[in-house]
């Protein structure tokens, strides 16, 4: 039977303000669903949500993994349990080595019940895997040995969340803009990656603002989400769709998601 | 050297209470409690020292009870008089391990230390309270001139090299605790390295405090000659008790012209020991001084590894690692004294505090007038890991020359959020990722150490972070 993530009716806050205002959405392991919006809209909450970030609150609702809450669930539990987000601007770790991350986080996912210190997954199956994968990625082998995230560029923090992808193989992972600030060509190899690594196997969700991605890994869902909300689901036209035109029409079909998502985000620049 | 660590750097449950255990054996001699002429007399005594070493011991002791408790540091909550001062736990030092006493032999063994000497040292010093029980030297060191012997036997055995140096870099007067050393030390090691010999791999000396309420006291010189290099190590442990005693060593060390001393610690006493040492350096023309300070154990720990510059292109480097736990303070630091012109000193210290630690960093950036064209840079970060901890960073600097370039850089942080969550969403506990950002945070440090110290320092990380997170 394949997995199933279904997010019924969600309500999350930081701190006293709503963000995500009764989000529904249901993903089948092998499926693509594109998850597009405006800036402030709350697409990236959703995925943070679903990693269970500790800053963002889910006041109402429920995430079910194959119908069981996962609400209550650290972020460790719920990566071993299948779940896994390409972050947008991961954060260095200064000192700590790529490899030595890897190994850690491979071997916890892949035996959900291990407990610190207990064996680790051997060394040499390890490198094997994880040179292979670098090498698809078209990474230099001298990366594993720098420290996460730490000076990396743009593109490289891109890729080696990819490459965490591939080591980790879950069976959810959100990917969050994995295709925003590189060149032409790096945003094709990132495409081609991610449909070999999960296209048609894992459940995917993407948030993209363009359309490249999307081209390698059509999508079988495409949900808008303006103010907090989905407001419309169709199939992959619909990316095509907003891709071409923007979200004028969106806008103006829910003027009031529109509202709450153009408060949000003048909020938002605020903060910042 | 490697560093890639990730092959043995897991901790396995049965190593948690290595260093925690007790050693029934039976002491040749044991001094009574307190400390006073008497005492002083009595270790000269059996030491049967030359006259001079035995005035040298009862100057001291008038020092030391002439001089205040030092007002600044930690809290010193210590009774002098009840601390046993000098036990000697078995008739004479072995040469190979077979000579030593069983029980004493076991202590090391599960310390590891035979073992480490057979894989990778060039020579061992082992101290069992008061006395080294167990020496050894690769024959080809020895047969180039090295001398590496307990400092009692270099009393007699090489007293004008001795003298010429001893009570020299740090004289009694110094402070209360050298006072107090000088007084009665005894143990500790002697190492000379003629010129131009370089040696390969570490030596490595290692004390080991047994007894409750006892006073470990040893005294190291090291004198590296013109172009000779060298690598030594030192290890501290004891088993818990529930009342404190104390370990107050004096550490000299001379680096002459274009010669380069390394010196390790990796201190991890039991939660009861007062750590009170004082080391120095001086460095003569390009020659270069580092020490690796790596304080994890201990309840209270001042120490402050020096270097002086004395002659022109003498470099000093120091990197400090401290780590707190509940109870602990950690008051670590550096000192560099630039004496000469074109000298080059650098402090680098982390430190990391923990459910209730308190670690400090206690610095001297010092130039002297005429040290031209020196450079000095200080580098102090502190990583909290909860609301309860605390660090202070005291750092002080005198400047008495115009055209010196002096840096002072100090950073605190806590451990990231973001950072935490990010290692988490990859499956990682929460006690692992914050281990893991521990030992990324002392990595710069922890790089510096030979593979199978930098192993050792992660492993005791790791130690101390067990049970840290609820």
């Amino acid at each position: 039977m394949s997995d199933v993530l279904k997010i019924v009716d969600l309500h999350v806050s930081i701190g006293d303000k709503e963000i995500l205002r009764g989000v529904n959405l249901s993903m089948t392991e092998g499926e693509t669903h594109a998850l597009m919006g405006p800036n402030g809209s709350g697409k990236s909450t959703l995925g943070l949500a679903i990693m269970g970030h500790p800053n963002y609150n889910c006041t109402q609702g429920e995430i079910l993994l194959n119908g069981e809450n996962i609400l209550d669930l650290e972020p460790n539990e719920r990566a071993r349990a299948g779940i896994f987000m390409a972050f947008q601007r991961p954060v260095a770790i200064p000192g700590v080595k790529m490899a030595d991350f890897l190994r850690h986080a491979t071997t916890n996912v892949r035996n959900p019940e291990r407990k610190e210190g207990e064996d680790l997954i051997p060394m040499r199956e390890f490198r094997k895997e994880i040179k292979a994968n670098m090498e698809q990625l078209q990474m230099d082998s001298e990366f594993a040995r720098r420290y996460v995230n730490d000076g990396f560029s743009g593109g490289e923090m891109k890729r080696a969340e990819i490459l965490q992808l591939a080591m980790l193989q879950p069976k959810f992972a959100i990917l969050d803009e994995t295709d925003s600030g590189l060149d032409a060509d790096a945003v094709r190899l990132a495409s081609q990656s991610i449909n070999e690594i999960g296209h048609n196997k894992m459940g995917l969700l993407i948030i993209t603002h363009h359309d490249k991605l999307l081209e390698h890994n059509p999508p079988n869902f495409t949900h808008v989400i303006l103010g907090g909300r989905i407001v419309e689901t169709g199939g992959k036209e619909l990316a095509e769709e907003l891709h071409a035109q923007g979200y004028e029409r969106i806008r103006k079909q829910y003027p009031e998601a529109a509202k709450v998502n153009d408060e949000s985000e003048a909020e938002a620049e605020a903060v910042v | 050297m490697s560093t890639d660590l990730t092959e043995s750097q897991e901790l396995k449950s049965t190593e948690i209470n290595k260093y925690d255990f007790k050693t029934e054996t039976t002491a040749v001699f044991k001094a009574r409690k307190g400390v006073d002429a008497e005492i002083v007399n009595q270790i000269s005594d059996i030491k049967n020292e030359p006259d001079w070493m035995r005035q040298f011991r009862l100057e001291a002791l008038e020092i030391f009870e002439s001089k205040p408790m030092p007002k600044w540091g930690g809290d010193i909550d210590l009774d002098f008089q009840d601390i046993f001062y000098y036990l000697k736990p078995t008739t004479d030092q072995g040469k190979s391990w077979d000579d030593v006493p069983e029980e004493i032999k076991d202590t090391f063994e599960k310390l590891g230390i035979p073992e480490a000497e057979r894989k990778y040292l060039a020579g061992v010093k082992a101290q069992f309270e008061s006395e080294v029980i167990y020496g050894s030297l690769k024959k080809d060191l020895s047969d180039q001139g090295v001398i590496f012997t307990d400092t009692d036997t270099a009393v007699r055995e090489h007293p004008e090299l001795l003298r010429e140096y001893f009570g020299k870099i740090i004289p009694s007067t110094d402070n209360k605790f050298a006072a107090l050393n000088s007084a009665v030390w005894s143990g500790g090691s002697f190492l000379y390295v003629p010129p131009g010999v370089s040696i390969e791999f570490p030596l490595q000396a290692y004390f080991r405090i047994n007894e409750e309420n006892m006073g470990q006291f040893e005294r190291t010189l090291i004198i590296v000659d013109e172009g000779a290099q060298v690598h030594y190590v030192e290890g501290c442990t004891a088993p818990m008790y529930t009342s404190e005693s104390l370990h107050s060593a004096v550490v000299e060390v001379v680096v002459k012209k274009n010669a380069r001393c390394r010196y390790t610690t990796i201190q991890n006493w039991a939660n009861n020991i007062y750590n009170l040492v004082t080391k120095r350096a001086f460095a003569y023309q390009d020659g270069t001084m580092e020490w690796v300070d790596g304080n994890l154990g201990s309840k209270l720990t001042m120490k402050y590894p020096a270097v002086y510059m004395m002659e022109p292109g003498a470099r000093g480097e120091i990197l400090s690692i401290a780590f707190s736990s509940k109870g602990q303070h950690q008051d670590a630091g550096a000192k560099l004294v630039h004496c000469a012109p074109d000298t080059t000193g650098t402090i680098i210290s982390k430190s990391i505090s923990k459910n209730g630690g308190r670690s400090s960093y206690r610095g001297l950036a010092k130039v002297e007038k005429g040290a031209v064209n020196s450079k000095c840079s200080v580098v102090c970060d502190a990583l909290i890991l909860d609301d309860a901890s605390r660090s202070d960073t005291y750092p002080y600097i005198e400047i008495n020359e115009q055209d010196v370039s002096m840096g002072h850089e100090a950073s605190v942080s806590r451990i990231g959020e973001e950072q935490l969550f990010y290692l988490m969403s990859r499956g990682l506990s929460e006690a692992e990722a914050s281990t893991m950002i521990v030992n990324g945070f002392i990595e710069p440090l922890v790089k510096e150490l030979p593979m199978e110290y930098a192993v050792e320092m992660n492993r005791l990380i790791q130690l101390q972070m067990e049970g840290s997170v609820g």
